[in-house]
């Protein structure tokens, strides 16, 4: 069953073409994403879904008009390769699902304009776009994005139906306190903050905040933890990522974790609740495996994961933000020259140091 | 003559101007242009000190001989800033609180000794001080403009506080956009920075346009 093209032109070694292509990339972890995705529709009701879908139509817009100012000539191919599709949607995940409208378009002009065109576009980028719009979100409005909703599945009488949700979104209806709500590690910080440790704090009511199977408030895509793992293991097995990144980026958190837990559980949150809180999840699997902003090299991916996991837990356990996965992606982003300055693959007959290999004297005739 | 003046001042203003084509003073162009008002006191303290440092390093510019004449022309620039400094302090006080270091910092602002460098030390005495209150005011312009955009953007406000500056007659420039709260990081250094990048491709881009329809004039001339 050869192809009719394949038979009448023979492709040689270096002009074979696997036929992958940035889109294709692009629609497999957009597939991975769904679970997680349609799992926040049902837990937060139609404000998410509003929010989710003005994010991706904004960084849809801009990313038309820095093309179209930049004279790109076809601006549908580059436009519908799905990257800034991608940003968008990503960015959605990691902010706060009740988020009012101006969230979502400001939040997609700081993640195209200035995240990724700026820098040349697609590929060209320091910086992982949707990690520099939500940093740039969060420090500019710290209140919005940190209001969390407590989880109203769809269909539960307290759900707000689909003109209040719009009313919601728009920022005609201001947020039921009722509904307010806190997540683990915000929640965590504020009371340690007060003078109550862990012991104390996540005793009683609050256990539920740890349940795993993810209805709890907190980001649009950080509640279903287990769902973001799942699509990152269909990625993994798809060949889209390598285990590195997110396997580093894990132990990065597990390792600091498991030793503060050990020694003082009173003050240091356990293993289970830093990988199953916050944006570990989408983080490791989603976010720091970006082709752009990460090593090239096995290796170096392994440094830079590492990097970005140790950098949340510090972040997490000393700082003054609740959540650092953020922060930590974008610090190493800065890094990644570096990283791919020093940890570069062995040249093919050479050793490490760049010496030629000797060649055993019986081979040699 | 007035024709140089005025290339002199084209020059200042716009052409070569410290912030938006030199990329001199950066310092001070981020540090002190979180609002309109503070920019523009910076540099108005800043084209003080340009216009009689231009006009001193030109008068003595035949007595220095060239071996010691960085040394003098420091010398010149410090004691100068010493006098704004204690100034602003004595009349502007408000200002002065709020600007604080960055005015004593005017001496190693490189457009200044930039500026006794590459013109006062070539040219006449007016010439120099035309240049020095060309500079300085495109300067003042910078940062005022930089000033006003984040002040706008982060905080909501124009020229807030601008009676510490120009006195209470002033006080109807303050103005304040009604339930806005102000995007933090626009005052924060990161802002300063995407504004400006912002401010230069702008500039490259109008001039670009300028250039084009000034060749779109010349070619029917020509032709």
């Amino acid at each position: 069953m050869i192809p009719t093209s394949l038979a009448t032109q023979p492709i040689a070694s270096p002009h074979a073409h696997g036929g992958n292509s940035v889109t294709r990339t692009m629609f497999r972890v957009q597939l991975a994403l769904v679970p997680a995705t349609l799992y926040g529709f049902w837990l937060f009701g139609w404000p998410s879904f509003f929010l989710w879908l003005l994010t991706i139509l904004s960084c849809l817009g801009f990313e038309a008009l820095s093309l179209q100012m930049m004279g790109v000539r076809r601006i549908k191919a580059t436009l519908f390769d799905g990257s800034a599709f991608l940003t968008g949607w990503l960015l959605a995940m990691t902010l706060p699902p009740w988020a009012p409208w101006w969230v979502a378009v400001l939040g997609g002009f700081i993640a195209i304009v200035i995240g990724k065109q700026v820098f040349g576009g697609v590929g060209q980028n320091v910086f992982n776009p949707a990690m520099v719009a939500r940093v740039a979100l969060l420090v500019s409005f710290p209140l919005p994005l940190t209001q969390w909703v407590a989880p109203l599945p769809l269909g539960t009488v307290a759900a707000p139906d689909f003109i209040l949700g719009l009313q919601i979104f728009l920022g005609n209806q201001a947020m039921p306190d009722a509904m307010a709500s806190a997540s683990l590690l915000g929640y965590t910080k504020t009371e340690m903050s007060r003078g109550i440790d862990l012991l104390h704090s996540l005793s009683g009511d609050h256990g539920a905040l740890f349940s795993f199977v993810g209805t709890r408030a907190g980001s649009f895509g950080e509640s279903a933890s287990m769902l973001i793992l799942g699509g990152g293991l269909y990625l993994l097995a798809t060949g889209i990522i390598t285990w590195h990144t997110p396997v580093a980026v894990l132990a990065g958190i597990a390792i600091p974790a498991a030793i503060g837990h050990a020694v003082d559980p009173a003050h240091y949150l356990s293993v289970s609740a830093h990988l199953l809180s916050g944006a570990a999840m989408l983080g490791a699997f989603f976010i720091a495996t970006d082709y752009v902003t990460s090593p090239n090299t096995g290796n170096g991916q392994i440094v830079f994961g590492l990097g970005i996991g140790l950098l949340t837990w510090v972040i997490r356990t000393y700082g003054g933000y609740p959540e650092g996965m953020a922060f930590a992606v974008l610090l190493m982003n800065a890094l990644t020259p570096v990283i791919d300055r020093f940890v570069k693959p062995r040249i093919l007959g050479r050793d490490r140091k760049g010496k030629p290999l000797e060649i055993p004297e019986g081979k040699e005739a | 003559m007035s024709d140089s003046y005025g290339s002199i001042m084209k020059q200042g203003l716009w052409e070569n101007n410290v912030v938006f084509a030199q990329l001199l003073a950066m310092c001070p162009t981020m540090a002190v242009t979180t609002s309109g008002t503070n920019g523009l006191g910076m540099g108005l303290a800043t084209t003080a000190v340009l216009v009689v440092s231009n006009i001193l390093v030109s008068m003595i510019r035949h007595t220095v001989s060239s071996q010691v004449r960085i040394p003098v022309f420091v010398v010149l620039i410090a004691s100068l800033v010493t006098v704004v400094d204690m100034a602003m302090n004595a009349w502007l006080h408000d200002l002065y609180k709020v600007l604080g270091l960055f005015i004593a910092l005017i001496v190693v602002n490189c457009a200044i000794l930039g500026r006794a460098e590459a013109f006062a030390v070539k040219n006449g005495v007016v010439a120099s001080a035309v240049d020095g209150l060309a500079m300085g005011l495109g300067f003042t312009g910078a940062l005022t403009f930089i000033g006003l955009i984040r002040e706008f953007l982060g905080s909501g406000t124009l020229f807030a506080q601008a009676s510490n500056l120009l006195g209470p007659s002033f006080a109807f420039l303050e103005m304040k956009l009604p339930g806005y709260g102000g995007a933090l990081l626009m005052i924060l250094p990161p802002g300063g920075f995407a504004i400006l990048g912002f401010l230069l491709a702008g500039k490259r881009v109008m001039e670009k346009r300028m250039d084009e329809r000034a060749a779109a004039q010349a070619e029917p001339a020509a032709a």
